[in-house]
This record gives structure tokens, sequence and C-alpha cells, in this order.
């Protein structure tokens, strides 16, 4: 019924990889990984957990951005901040309200790591009470806004780790009825003491680098990043002759209503959000050449997942493989970083490594990628999974 | 965009709305910094056992979820969308103290895992087993417009017949009590009470008996001007096919701090001829207190009647057929919301 492409024109990333698109690929092609002891920030499980961080402070961030010297920006927003500018940048947009231009940023914590940092003393001075308002998940939204000059519709999506994915599905979705014409799209997160104890206590860190998909995984590494996506309509592309990084082809979101923090043992949500994402790119299975999958490396996941695919695609499931190994798991950033991997593959042809893999989990036998492989792609699906049973998939496909 | 129907609503909020037999005839003038909702009681809703651990929001998130659905005979939606400015403040609050606290030792999982912001809709996803379509929206003053602007775009796209649109936003304890220190700060600080409400709405592309009202148009602003913002909404109107003239009624969002001026400028000079609405004085001021004012807006539409305790004018007409709603929070997140009677 709607006709109108979305079309990918730029993107941008920060992650524990690399500072722009083209140092994230160099770190993918050599199979680089971005996991580490964590040390932004003093915690007591230093030793415990490995994390993929970006080795840069907030004050070397903040001085990138050139902000005045008592901004309030959270590491969250500084994050975002960067990646949406790079890709502004890397699609050649020159005056961004020439066309009705949307951003949909996403993100699970907001400005909780300069919350916890000033929470008990927020009335003490202006230097911490200036952080209440960066708490607002909101926040680093209006940031990324005011720093693109985009002033009409802007929104954040907080739907845990599938967030980033349902911010690059709406976005598209408004394209496509014609809502708008260009809409940034994507998520941020900074790692934060909140989450690095909430996943601790839930007891899903992995004291090593992660294995997803391994028989023996012991959970995941916690990462931080932010991605953004620009996604322009079919008559902006024409108008500016503008090169088409991948186009989004089809998208799905469905919940799983088992549990508030598990997946469900016949992976439904999952499974359902594939099958509505095939079924809005009016493909069929067999058509996928490679899976991002969400992979997190935590026993539950990685099976119910792919109990998922098996049943999306029988015996025969295309070649897959979770970059998680490489970047950390970043959270509601996750959809984002992926969908940018995604888009890597499908413009050099060429599938990333599942690092760390070395026996197939045994309900499933199903072995990942473990090279870097070249292969001629044409559809790529991501997948996107968070707390609250939030299922998401997107499926891209190449550009011209 | 395809015609939406409102046939279901619910409101749990600082005034006695979750009987749905009542509509603000008899308020309660609230004088604290402060003030909690009216709890309905949730044994009739949830499994004591179950409600022991739920905070406030995700309580009134699934008693005003479940209200709304009966309310329009609907048993399961095709989509569960929701909106939250603050989340489930209560549990990150209890969260973020235990790890101060205890300095992250002897921390249990439950406050982590009901603290993210797609709680209440993965609750109420559960509660339901509705495995459709599910998202949560987090941004401040528009959370509750972005959520229906989606169910609107679901419908238009005949992903979905029916969706279940809400919003929530609990109070919490500690850093409420920051944001009031910070606002009595402020040279003209809000004047309305801070409070916490849950709303949710039955959304439908078929019109049926109990209809509420029509939705016809939602736009979100992120900056405007007292001046750009009048520009903005003759746009609006425009896009609709209405003028000035056609709008029966307008329902701000005034909460007595300087940013009033963006209601003032409206009043004085598009819509001085009309009944003028205000609310916030009887729910709070929120991040989702716009729900409330929707919730008003719904029941003029279907009732043809307005409460004398939302009347900033004098005004009256004998039918009531176009309601504009307009708020913003301190110069941004704007949002005009469009309801035909039907």
């Amino acid at each position: 019924m709607f006709q109108n492409r979305v079309a990918i024109t730029g993107m941008g990333i920060v992650s524990s990889i690399g500072n722009t698109v083209e140092e994230n690929l160099k770190s993918l092609l050599k199979s680089k990984n971005g996991i580490s002891p964590i040390i932004n920030f003093k915690t007591r499980h230093l030793h415990d957990i490995k994390v993929g961080e970006i080795l840069k402070t907030n004050a070397q961030l903040a001085t990138f951005l050139k902000l005045p010297k008592d901004h309030n920006y959270s590491r969250t927003a500084l994050l975002g901040c960067i990646a949406a500018k790079q890709a502004v940048a890397k699609a050649k947009i020159k005056d961004i309200s020439l066309h009705r231009t949307g951003l949909i940023s996403s993100t699970s914590v907001g400005g909780m790591d300069m919350t916890e940092r000033h929470f008990k003393k927020f009335h003490e001075n202006k230097n911490s009470s200036k952080f209440i308002s960066s708490h607002y998940a909101s926040d680093s939204t209006e940031k990324i806004a005011d720093q693109l000059g985009i002033t009409q519709y802007i929104t954040t999506i907080s739907t845990a780790c599938s967030s980033a994915a349902n911010a690059i599905m709406l976005g598209t979705r408004l394209i496509k009825t014609g809502q708008l014409d260009r809409v940034i799209v994507g998520g941020t997160d900074a790692l934060s003491k909140f989450t690095i104890n909430g996943f601790k206590t839930l007891l899903i860190l992995s004291d090593t680098d992660c294995a997803p998909f391994d028989a023996d995984r012991k959970g995941l590494n916690l990462g931080e990043a932010a991605a953004y996506l620009i996604l322009e309509s079919d008559a902006i592309v024409d108008e500016g002759n503008k090169e088409v990084l991948a186009y989004v082809e089809g998208y799905g979101n469905a919940n799983d209503a088992f549990h508030q923090t598990a997946s469900s043992d016949n992976g439904e949500g999952a499974y359902l959000a594939m099958r509505k994402a095939l079924d809005v790119a009016n493909i069929q299975p067999e058509q996928i050449d490679y899976i991002n999958v969400h992979g997190t490396a935590t026993p539950n996941n990685d099976l119910s997942e792919g109990i998922a695919m098996k049943r999306i695609f029988g015996e025969r499931v295309p070649d897959f493989s979770s970059t998680k190994a490489f970047t950390g798991h970043a959270l509601a950033a996750a959809g984002a970083i992926e969908g940018v991997f995604s888009i890597l593959a499908l413009q050099n042809q060429v599938m990333f490594p599942n690092l760390n893999f070395q026996t197939s989990i045994p309900e499933l036998k199903i072995i990942p990628i473990t090279k870097v492989i070249n292969k001629p792609l044409k559809y790529v699906l991501s997948n996107s999974f968070g707390f609250g049973g939030n299922c998401s998939t997107l499926i891209f496909s190449k550009g011209k | 965009m395809k015609a939406c129907f409102i046939n279901g609503v619910a409101s749990i909020s600082a005034q006695a709305t979750f009987n749905q037999s009542c509509f603000l005839e008899d308020v309660i003038v609230h004088n604290s910094k402060t003030i909690n909702a009216i709890h309905p009681n949730y044994k009739d809703f949830i499994n004591p056992i179950t409600g022991r651990r739920m905070a406030t929001g995700v309580k009134m998130g699934i008693a005003a979820s479940k209200l709304a659905l009966d309310s329009a005979q609907l048993a399961c939606p095709d989509a569960i969308i929701t909106g939250t400015g603050m989340g489930c403040i209560e549990d990150s609050e209890k969260f973020l103290n235990s790890i101060i606290e205890n300095d992250e030792q002897y921390l249990t999982p439950t406050s982590f895992i009901n603290s993210t912001h797609n709680t209440v809709a993965a609750q109420i996803a559960l509660t339901l087993d509705c495995k459709g379509y599910n998202v949560s929206y987090v941004h401040g003053s528009v959370s509750f417009e972005s959520a229906l602007y989606d169910a609107q775009l679901l419908l238009h796209e005949n992903e979905a017949s029916n969706v279940l649109v809400g919003a929530v936003d609990e109070l919490g304890n500690q850093f409420i009590q920051d944001i009031v220190i910070s606002e009595e700060n402020q040279s003209q600080a809000i004047l309305t009470p801070f409070g916490e409400g849950a709303h949710f709405f039955t959304i439908s592309s078929s019109r049926q008996d109990g209809s509420y009202c029509e939705l016809k148009a939602i736009q979100i602003i992120n900056i405007a001007t007292p001046d750009s913002i009048q520009e903005n909404l003759k746009e609006f109107l425009n896009q609709n096919r209405l003028l000035l003239s056609d709008v029966d009624v307008i329902v701000l969002g005034c909460n007595g701090d300087e940013f009033d001026c963006y209601y003032h400028n409206l009043q004085r000079l598009l819509f001085d001829t009309i009944p003028q609405i205000h609310y916030k004085h009887l729910c709070g001021e929120f991040f989702t207190a716009s729900a409330f004012g929707f919730w008003v807006a719904t029941n003029i539409l279907k009732k043809q009647y307005i409460p004398n305790s939302v009347k900033l004018n004098n005004v009256e007409k004998s039918r009531y057929k176009n309601v504009l709603l307009y708020n913003q929070f301190k110069g941004r997140q704007h949002s005009f919301t469009l309801l035909t009677s039907c």
C-alpha cells in the first residue's frame, strides 16, 4: 500500500571498537575486539567483569563537541551527539531544515551515568543540580536535536535492549507513509554502575570475553555505544542523486509475553518479530543471506533465539554471527550499532566473525561464522531483543 | 490518516476519575507540593501476591488498562503502546540507593528488573498474553503524544485494528523532592502541585456505540517560541482542513510557570471567543499530565458538557465538535492533539 522506499544515506557510530564507521569496519575485519577491564570509573566489580568501553573520558568527548565548561551533558548525550553528527555529515546534509526532518533516538537509562554520581547531593551545588534534568530519557535526544538543528518532530523510545531497532522501525514507517521525508534514527547508552550492578545481580555477566552461541557461554559483556542512521525518502535520494548505503526492507515487532527478563523456551516473540519482518519485506526466509543475531551470550537468550531461528529457517539456518563479542552489549544502542554493521556487511559484501566460539549449543547444533567471509549479500537480517519481552527484527537490503 | 476512534478510556489521577460515572463534578482542591493519585482497590485487578512486588506505576497501569479495555468491551488489543516521562522511578530510586549505600554489594535484582521504562507495557502484555506490537515512549511531556501518534500510524498502515495506548508516571520519593527544590529556585515556578497518574485509551479503526470521539491528528514540535507556536497551530489546523473558527474548545496545559506565556498568547489572540480549559490544577504537573487533559477532552465530546472545575473563561457553546489540545513543558516538548465528536 505504501510505496515509498526508505533509503539509508548516512551513518555514524562510536563504540568500543572505533570512533568512526571506518574504524569500526577495520576492527571487524581484523577480528579485533574492544573488550577489556573498565577504566573510566571505579567499580567494586573491576576484576569480575569485562566491558566494551569507549576509551575516551567525558572531558575529551566534550572538548571534541566544543561544549562550554559548565555543560550538563551526560555521557549518554555526549556519545549520541558525536555519532549523530557523523551520520549527518556522511549523508552530506547541508541544510537540515530543507526537508521535513525528524529525530527518533533511544536509550535505556538516559543520563543515569551522571545521576548515580550526584543523586545524594543534587542540591549541594550547581555542579550537581544541573544534572537533575539530564537524568530524563528525553535529555540526550534533545541535545542531539539541538546539535543538529532539528526543531520539529523528535521523540525517544525505550524498550530495553531492542530500543534502537524500534527507533529505526518507526523512522522507516514515518517515511513510508509520507509523514516525514527524512528521519535520523538510532540510540545511545553509556556504561553506568546502575546497569553493571543490575546485570550482575541477575548473574548474567561473564567474567571473561563473552562467547555468543557457544555451548559453554557464561553470560554477556556490557558495552557502551551510540549509532545513528539517516533514513531518507526516494524523493530526497532522487533529487540529490544521493548515494544509498542500503535500504530498510523489513521490520517486525512482537512481544514474547513470557517473563519480565527471560525469553520463552520456544522463542515465540523472536519468531513473531522475524516472521513479520519477512512479511513486510515480502521475501522468503531462504532469501536472507546473513543474520546479525542478538546473541548476547547469555544461556537463555542464545538458546531461545536459536530455537526461533530454527522455527523460521528450518535446518537451513543462514550464515549468522553475533558481533557482541566485539562491542559488548550496548543495550538500547545495540540495534543501531548492529544496524550499522549489517549495512557495512551489505556495502562490503562481507560477514563478520562471531568471536570466541568453540562448541555448538547441543540443543541447536548450529554453528556461527567464526572468521571474516566474503560472500554476495542481498538481504541481511538483524535481531534485537530486550527485557519486557520486547523483540524486534530489521531486514536491510543492498543499496545502489 | 485513517479514522481512529477512541472507544475506551480510563483515568487514575489525583481526582476521583477512576469511577467512570463521574466527570469532575466534585473536585478535590490540592494545596500540597506533591499529590498522590487516588488509587482504586488494586486487588480487583491484580493478584495480591504479584501486586506486592509491583510499584505504584505498574499497578496504576494494569488497573487503568483493564478499565479502558472493559469500557470498549475489548479483551485483548493488537498492540500496546505506552508513554512515561520518569519511567519506573520508585524502583530506579530503590536500586540506585542500594548501590550507593551498600557500595555495590548485597543487591537483589527485583528493583532493577522493574526499573526499565518498558516495565508497564511489558506487564500489561504479560497480563493479557498480548504478543503484538509493543513499544514505550520516554520523551518527557510528549511521551503520551508519541504513543498516540504511533497508534494512529498503526491503524493507518492496517497493522492493527485495536490499539491500547496509555501513559503512566509515578511520583516516587526522592527524585521528586529534588525536582521540587529546583523548581522553587526558578524565578516564576510551577504553581500547580506535582502529581502522578495513569491514563489508558483504546483506539480503534471502527466506531462503536459507546465511542467517545475520533482522534484526528497529533503533532509534536521540539522547539517553538510563543510567537512561532501560533503559526505552527494555524498550519496544523490547515493540514486538517480546519479554520481557527472551527475549534470549539481549547484545552491548555497551563501550570503557572513563566512558560504559560505560550498559552496566554493563544488564549488572547486566537481563542478568546471559545471555551478555554485547563486541568493541571486538578491532576498536578507530571510528564504525562497531558493524558489527563486528553481524558477530559474525550469526556467533553462524549458528554457534550464542560465541568466548571476546568473552565478558564465563561464562554459556553451549545455543541462541541472540535477540541484542540495544546501542551508544552518549559518551552519545549510542544504538542497539538485534535479530537472530533463522532
